[in-house]
């Protein structure tokens, strides 16, 4: 924020009354929290993403970050697997299993998953386009395995709307991705009733430039879309809003973080009850997992991120999350080796239970500063929503481009800051050291793509090619109608149907999404 | 005799979406008096190579993120040679390892940009380096 002063007191509270903006944690609008006794009660979940090479691979980090005290998992897919594409197919060419695990077929997911505890521990997969076919992957691959459905707990990412905007992974274009959403949203109701079928995720709209304001904008004005069209479903509104989580960005402002997550809480209580006339109080809270800020760390000097994490992770705590990733100090070279997550996950180990933190719920409730931000992030985002709202709801502000266009002129803005050293990024355009001290990245070995080309090949030559496509067939015909697809593809995934061959169903149905390119 | 205007076509090939950093350059770029072409996301290096063809390009700047340059970089530089524009220069950014910014010079990519460029070197480096393509022998 920029016409910060030195000092604030009772003048810059301004409107704020403690029973209608604050309240005790645990009462609406829960500014201060959403749980009355907050960590006290109970700790965040400390949830470390992962996800690399094969399915394997990633089995065996699951493994070791639960034997290191994580407590939930968080599952990174590849670029072909987010956008819909087999490993095989000529778009996936160099990216197989680099930027997170490969998944192909029920029979990949069956091995990332193989001996996991699926009733006890929660995942959370950052799936967005081809999310139905890898929530009914999970699906099938828990009960092949024996567990009940019933009993899954986890958390979809299926947040289209900030593809669109912000991380740019996509199939079809955004009236049909709608569509997928409420059909898992009545899947999840009626089958699901531990999973969280959208992670409304401002995470990667901040992490494309977007400042503090906007992100906070974005996110919600993405939750009353996604709200709205659960209702358009036919769904009791407080039947699905209180499987609503979201997911927020840290980045390095310290304080400026922390209001916007009371904010958020503050801002998503009202809207809830206000605007869509939700009663049940779990309807009303925002809940939400952190990452810190993989964008604000650098490759130059590496180690200094361990500290930037670690602000920024204090500030998650401080600003009432229920879950966290800390990043690895190597992620702007490559996804972490095992030592760096261990730093990484052990600097939450740190806060949670060396630094005292965690003993009051919202610590900063009531510093006339951190109130002042909190109402002013509240003010700037909330005029976003009202102009989102103008141009006819976040779906139509997307194809306008209007999101777009305000974050590639916000992360502009800022680079041109850096450059005339209005801000100071240690290490890159102040305190540079000459020579670079090079450090261990992990490498993700070519023959991997090869290697999954060829289980994929093998588990198509043993299916019952008839079954499969029968399958799509019917999923195709559903995707025509106005039925259900959830069902046709939990079926297909069964029949052994590929992420590609259920994604190329979409295609031709609906066509691919080709965005208008905005610099 | 006025100077003609360099035509750069900027492409992010490869499927991984993180085009803030390809966006940035291509307006620093424009704002330097640089006609830019951006082809937007998703390509595969054989679209890069046509765009930048039709387009007339002097040079084509790619950006990656997703550590899949080792083998589109190389491949773009590869096509642009069977096709007889191997002169159009190539350069690139992103997360890329010191250990592979070598390799991929000698595959014939001009420049690689890692984390921390700023924009006024790549500005001043395309000056340097880039020069109508009809000007050239």
């Amino acid at each position: 924020m920029s016409d910060r002063r030195t000092l604030y007191g009772p003048g810059d509270l301004g409107r704020l009354t403690y029973e209608r903006d604050l309240g005790d944690p645990g009462a609406y609008p829960f500014t201060r929290g959403i749980h009355p006794s907050m960590y006290r009660g109970r700790l965040w979940t400390m949830r470390q993403f992962a996800g690399f090479g094969s399915a394997a691979d990633s089995n065996r980090r699951f493994h070791y970050l639960l034997e290191h005290g994580t407590t939930g998992l968080s599952v990174a897919f590849d670029m072909p697997t987010l956008m819909g594409y087999d490993s095989d197919h000529p778009k996936a060419l160099g990216e197989v299993g680099r930027e997170g695990v490969a998944i192909d077929t029920v029979e990949d997911m069956k091995v990332l998953l193989a001996g996991l505890p699926l009733d006890r521990v929660t995942t959370s997969m950052t799936i967005n386009a081809p999310a139905n076919v890898l929530l009914a992957m999970y699906v099938v691959a828990a009960e092949e395995g024996g567990f009940d459905r019933a009993d899954l707990g986890g958390t979809t990412q299926t947040d289209m709307l900030k593809e669109f905007i912000a991380q740019k992974e996509w199939v079809v274009p955004p009236r049909p991705s709608m569509r997928f959403i409420q059909d898992m949203l009545v899947f999840g109701t009626r089958e699901l009733p531990r999973w969280n079928i959208i992670s409304i995720s401002g995470y990667h709209i901040r992490e494309a430039g977007a400042t503090a304001a906007q992100e906070l904008a974005f996110t919600l004005a993405d939750g009353i879309a996604y709200v709205q069209a659960g209702i358009e479903a036919g769904l009791d509104v407080d039947v699905f809003a209180p499987r609503l989580s979201f997911f927020f960005d840290c980045h390095n402002d310290f304080f400026e973080e922390i209001a916007k997550f009371r904010a958020a809480r503050r801002m998503w209580a009202r809207i809830m009850r206000e605007r869509f006339k939700a009663t049940a109080p779990r309807s009303w809270w925002l809940r939400f997992h952190t990452q810190t800020a993989g964008v604000s760390l650098t490759a130059q000097q590496p180690l200094n991120n361990i500290v930037r994490v670690a602000l920024q992770a204090l500030a998650a705590v401080l600003g009432g999350t229920q879950s966290l990733h800390t990043n690895s100090m190597d992620e702007t070279y490559a996804l972490p080796t095992e030592d760096a997550v261990r730093v990484a996950l052990r600097t939450q180990q740190i806060i949670a239970h060396e630094s005292g933190v965690a003993n009051a719920a919202d610590p900063l409730g009531g510093s006339y500063f951190v109130e002042a931000l909190t109402n002013r992030m509240e003010d700037e985002a909330g005029a976003y929503i009202r102009k989102i709202d103008d141009l006819g709801g976040m779906v139509r502000a997307v194809e306008l481009g209007f999101p777009q266009r305000e974050i590639a002129d916000a992360s502009f803005r800022f680079q041109q800051a850096l450059e005339r050293k209005e801000k100071i990024i240690v290490g890159v355009n102040d305190f540079v050291v000459p020579e670079e001290t090079p450090i261990a990245t992990l490498r993700i070995d070519p023959e991997v793509e090869r290697s999954q080309i060829e289980r994929l090949r093998q588990v198509r030559a043993s299916r019952e090619e008839g079954a499969a496509r029968r399958a799509l067939a019917a999923l195709k015909a559903a995707a025509e109608s106005g039925e259900n697809t959830m069902y046709p593809i939990v079926d297909a995934v069964r029949a052994r149907a590929s992420v590609g061959e259920i994604c190329d169903v979409y295609r031709a149905v609906y066509g691919e999404y080709r965005e208008p390119a905005i610099i | 005799m006025p100077e003609a205007k360099i035509r750069i076509v900027m492409a992010k090939p490869g499927l991984d979406g993180h085009d803030r950093g390809a966006k940035v350059v291509a307006r620093a770029l424009r704002d330097a008096g640089f006609e830019v072409i951006y082809t937007g996301l998703h390509q595969t290096p054989e679209m890069v190579v046509t765009a930048a063809i039709q387009e007339d390009a002097d040079a084509i700047g790619l950006s990656i993120l997703s550590g899949a340059h080792m083998t589109l970089f190389p491949r773009v530089v590869q096509l642009l040679r069977e096709k007889g524009a191997g002169d159009i220069v190539v350069f690139g950014g992103g997360i890329i390892p010191g250990e592979d910014v070598a390799s991929l010079k000698s595959a014939g990519v001009a420049e690689v940009f890692t984390p921390g460029a700023s924009l006024e070197t790549i500005v001043r480096w395309v000056r340097e380096h880039v020069k109508p393509r009809g000007v050239r022998t």
